[in-house]
């Protein structure tokens, strides 16, 4: 990135790194959620939207362990449980489903977008939501727009359902020639104001958010338009944006001070911004997270971590670990490996990082019993047997409901790893 | 189709689980994708086991359905058996290998995997949790006393000389409601009559420990809705009989005692001689509930409002509580376990109730925001509803959450139980003399509507509801909504007529009489009356006008009404 003219130089020195060392692929029991669990933050993120899931009590039972008790008021998801009778026969089904949507809309006259979201069953009986939802758009247009997207565990992991939730509504992004910075991914909404105000300083502008805060105010896509990601996990999104026009500006993910100022400085340089102004920006802001970041360097550094595949987040948030808390990285997993969401980041890891792609979750139990790690990132599912086994964990869901992103979550983020390591020097039980 | 927003119960392989995971050396290969593996996180987070379910997921994908989907099963099968080493084998699909139809019960029974393999076909469109445990819980010992049942006509042995006489306790579970407890609980309450515990199982039984069952006299069916089934299957095979009472509360327990006593041919009276029903005092029972609940403190519990919804065992045994020993008032009685709806609505009849058989979360908090409770006895879900409604909430059965598995002995069964049972219902109630306080100096500016008993301060919902009505306090705004979204509940809940011009607006379920309109002055002297029975005093003040042809509600109507219908 600093081959151009009038670039801000932001340097990633690296070792040589990690994009060209063999990857274990590994097949076998998978101890991740299903695309479903997205809904989880999307139906927050999106204040408009209701996702109906049309799939079965294993679906609705799955959202609602997730996250159901995170969530008192009335969520803006439900189910639409096949029973019998709708397996018996498909026309059936869809005057079923036709029925439930009306229903739902009725119920909740303040929806405007309603994603029809597959599950492994309603694609296993060939349920067609695309079909339906042209149906359903013929009766509820202008006021409500039905989309469809697949979350269905034999095609999609975790973070992986708001990949597919975006790729459904890339389509229908308004067409616009402007040059805007477009950031894909869900953001907490404190850091989508405080990159707001950045790059405002910055002069980077219009800057705009996919998902937007409300589906109905969907931004524009086209040859203007420069993708910054937010989150490693949207990929077929962003290959979609990208065949309507958009520019990829490849850039590590804003995680810790170094990966905060290299994700900036990729629109910076985009945006021409002068070197000097971005310096003047940013340093005070690189050095307040570099702070905060100290008072856990001395719990971290050193210790070894193992990633278990779970949020897509591994591998970006192994080199903020790696590289600025001097973490020694055993295992990386990742439920799959795109080498374009993490092209800009495999770099910065360790060449002896051993980076595992799937999962045999026994097998991986076995190397996480073997290296000994001082702290594994796992699920909710192996936490607690792995503490039994004497393991220090962190649950990995934490990473995707709290926010993490930009200098001033930096220190934040490093806290969540730190925090089981300093409250097992607290316990004496 | 059918829409939900939240479930009472999974599907029914997560029953299996639960039958699985309360074992020991059962392990469950589950032909499953990804995803399924959620369920592991109910037991490791809710219960806070601290191993992994006995359970392996074939995990298939969608480019592994065109092909060989069955070898993934042998394959699990293969590799689960020699990594595990069970005694039993469990083998069923999730609701999408249902459809696929790779049979891996009886795959797994071909391969000649040398333990008891148990086929487990659960279907997952039409049943549900409970039902999957009661299944996989039959057909395991089934299949582990396949051999060993006597001959029809068989008459069982009687108990030799001098052998204590012995019991099962059958249906206990992890994420069941306070099994560990209860069992604890049951099994000294057995010792006191001389009753030894032969095996509990599920919870902490080996396949060898199932062996054993029919060594046992009887069987205790501790929580029917999974271990009914397979008490009435020893039943049958082996002539065991099995007990019908739910030992919840003071009066089941003394029923319980009676019952196991006969069923044992041992003597009740000492024990009972103690729990005569009407000599509460400290030292006249082993649960202090009964004095508790005679004590003059406990006054003002009298015909207090409760709806329940439960479990139909607990269900049950709470209505009987609330009645006979805390001198409530049942106003709503249901259950989601519509295998046994015919008992509840028996139940339900007794306390002059319609019995509501749902699973649908939905009906439910209608049911309960029209009741007008002043305390909701229910699940997590009533839980959620009654923090919405601004109620009172006690949870007395599955499905629960992480703060219903309490650490320290909580037992809702036996004399101790009735204990948690009387402190935990009594806590989230405003107490006898603050509920004095608040009823005469209603002015007082702490006493505002969203206020709430002041032991309870750090869990209640803040902030005091806009214009004093009826409604959820601020900040549960959604809630309201919700409510005002079902027309019938308008007129009992939100007070449309008297606070909210735009819930009056909305259409009311209006196809009868004009409902009668509250004068200002009445309205105001409706504000005086305390929160928690304001909707009752509103409801009854309401139905006595309609009666009477008033169209006007005025002052002397709310009391004409309280005259008539009483507090």
């Amino acid at each position: 990135m600093s081959d151009r003219p009038g670039l801000p130089v932001v340097e990633l020195p690296t070792s040589g790194g990690c994009a060209d060392v063999p990857v274990l692929k590994e097949r076998g029991q998978r101890e991740v959620f299903c695309g479903l669990t997205g809904i989880v933050w999307l139906h927050r993120k999106l204040q408009d939207a209701f996702f109906l899931v049309v799939g079965s009590r294993t679906c609705a039972h799955l959202i609602q362990s997730a996250a159901g008790v995170m969530i008192f008021a009335e969520p803006r998801f439900g189910t639409a449980i096949l029973t019998d009778r709708d397996l018996a026969g498909m026309a059936d089904a869809n005057d079923e489903l036709d029925r439930v949507c009306a229903t739902l809309l009725e119920r909740r006259p303040d929806i405007r977008t309603l994603f029809l979201v597959g599950s492994c069953p309603s694609e296993v009986i060939k349920l067609d939501l695309a079909k339906a939802a042209e149906r359903l758009n013929a009766r509820v247009l202008p006021r409500v727009r039905v989309v469809n997207y697949s979350g269905s565990g034999i095609e999609t992991t975790f973070t992986q359902g708001e990949d597919n939730a975006l790729k459904a509504l890339v389509p229908l992004l308004p067409a616009s020639d402007e040059r805007q910075l477009l950031v894909v991914g869900t953001l907490a909404d404190v850091v989508e104001d405080q990159f707001a105000r950045l790059f405002r300083q910055l002069g980077i502008g219009p800057v705009r958010h996919f998902p937007p805060r409300r589906s109905t105010d969907l931004p524009p896509v086209g040859p203007g338009t420069r993708l910054l990601l937010a989150q490693p996990f949207n990929g077929e999104a962003v290959r979609a944006l990208l065949a309507r026009g958009a520019t990829l500006l490849p850039a590590p993910y804003p995680f810790g001070g170094e990966g905060t100022t290299a994700w900036l400085a990729a629109a910076a340089a985009e945006w021409n911004v002068n070197a000097e102004h971005f310096r003047q920006v940013t340093q005070p802001l690189h050095e307040r997270a570099r702070k905060g970041l100290d008072r856990y360097r001395a719990t971290l550094e050193g210790k070894r971590l193992f990633f278990m595949p779970d949020s897509q987040l591994e591998v970006p948030l192994a080199r903020f670990l790696h590289r600025e808390l001097g973490m020694q990285l055993v295992e990386v997993g990742t439920p799959y490996l795109d080498r374009q969401m993490v092209g800009a980041e495999l770099p910065l890891l360790p060449a002896t990082t051993t980076l595992s792609e799937g999962q045999d979750v026994e097998r991986q139990l076995d190397r996480v019993r073997a290296a000994k790690p001082d702290l594994t990132v796992c699920g909710l599912g192996l936490a607690n047997p792995l503490e039994r086994e004497g393991f220090a964990t962190k649950w990995s869901i934490e990473l995707v409901f709290t926010p993490i992103h930009g200098y001033d979550q930096a220190a934040d983020l490093a806290e969540i790893f730190a925090r089981p390591l300093l409250r097992r020097e607290r316990l004496t039980v | 189709m059918q829409l939900t927003l939240w479930t009472y119960e999974g599907p029914p392989h997560v029953g299996a689980m639960r039958i699985a995971t309360s074992m020991r050396d059962v392990h469950y290969v589950l032909h499953a994708p990804q995803g399924d593996t959620y369920a592991d996180l109910l037991f490791t987070m809710i219960e806070r086991q601290d191993a992994r379910p006995p359970v392996t997921y074939t995990t298939f994908q969608a480019r592994d359905l065109g092909g060989d989907t069955a070898n993934l099963v042998t394959t699990a099968v293969r590799d689960a058996f020699e990594r595990f080493k069970p005694k039993a084998l469990l083998v069923g699909e999730s609701c999408t290998a249902e459809l696929i139809q790779d049979q891996p019960g009886s795959l797994a029974q071909g391969m000649g995997i040398p333990v008891p393999v148990v086929p487990l076909e659960l279907p997952a469109y039409s049943k549900k949790e409970n039902w999957g445990a009661a299944e996989t819980l039959y057909h395991l010992v089934k299949a582990l006393l396949a051999d060993r049942v006597p001959k029809p006509g068989t008459p069982r042995p009687a108990r030799p000389e001098g052998r204590r006489p012995r019991a099962n306790l059958l249906g206990p579970t992890v994420l069941g409601f306070r099994c560990r407890d209860d069992v604890r609980e049951v099994t000294q309450l057995l010792g006191q009559l001389g009753i030894d515990v032969h095996v509990v199982a599920p919870l902490g039984a080996s396949p060898d420990d199932v062996v054993r069952i029919p060594e046992a006299d009887f069987n205790v069916d501790l929580y029917p809705e999974v271990s009914r089934t397979t008490a009435g299957w020893l039943q049958r095979a082996f002539g065991m009989p099995y007990t019908k009472t739910i030992p919840m509360g003071t009066g089941a327990t003394r029923d319980f005692i009676a019952e196991v006593a006969q069923l044992a041919g041992v003597d009740a009276a000492p024990v009972l001689g103690r729990e005569r029903p009407g000599v509460a005092g400290l030292a006249s029972s082993q649960s202090r509930a009964p004095w508790y609940q005679r004590s003059v403190d406990s006054t003002y519990l009298t015909g207090k409002r409760v709806f329940i919804f439960a479990d139909a065992t607990h269900a049950i045994a709470a209505a009987r509580i609330a009645a006979q020993e805390m001198g409530f008032t049942v106003v709503g009685l249901g259950t989601y376990s519509r295998e046994f709806a015919r008992e509840v609505r028996e139940a339900a009849r007794q306390y002059g109730v319609e019995a509501l058989i749902t699973d649908d979360y939905l009906e439910v908090e209608a049911a309960i925001a029209a009741a007008t409770p002043e305390l909701v006895l229910g699940t997590q879900m009533e839980r959620h509803i009654a923090k919405r409604l601004g109620v009172a909430c006690a949870v007395i059965s599955v499905p629960i959450h992480v703060q219903d598995v309490p650490a320290r002995y909580s037992p809702v069964y036996g004399f101790e139980g009735a204990n948690v049972l009387f402190d935990t219902w009594v806590h989230p109630l405003v107490m006898g003399l603050e509920e004095h306080l608040l009823q005469m100096f209603r002015e007082d500016f702490e006493f505002h509507d969203g206020a709430v008993p002041s032991h309870l301060a750090a869990v209640a919902p803040s902030a005091p509801a806009a214009g004093g009505a009826v409604s959820a306090p601020a900040g549960e705004a959604e809630g309201v909504r919700t409510l005002a979204s079902v027309p019938q509940l308008q007129v009992t809940v939100a007070m449309p007529a008297v606070t909210d011009p735009a819930a009056a607006a909305a259409p009311a379920a209006s196809a009868g009489p004009v409902p009668p309109v509250w004068t200002p002055e009445g309205e105001q002297e409706l504000r005086k009356i305390p929160f928690f029975v304001r909707g009752k005093a509103k409801r009854n003040t309401e139905a006595y006008a309609a009666q009477h042809g008033i169209a006007r509600i005025g002052v002397d109507t709310l009391y004409d009404a309280k005259a008539h219908f009483g507090r």
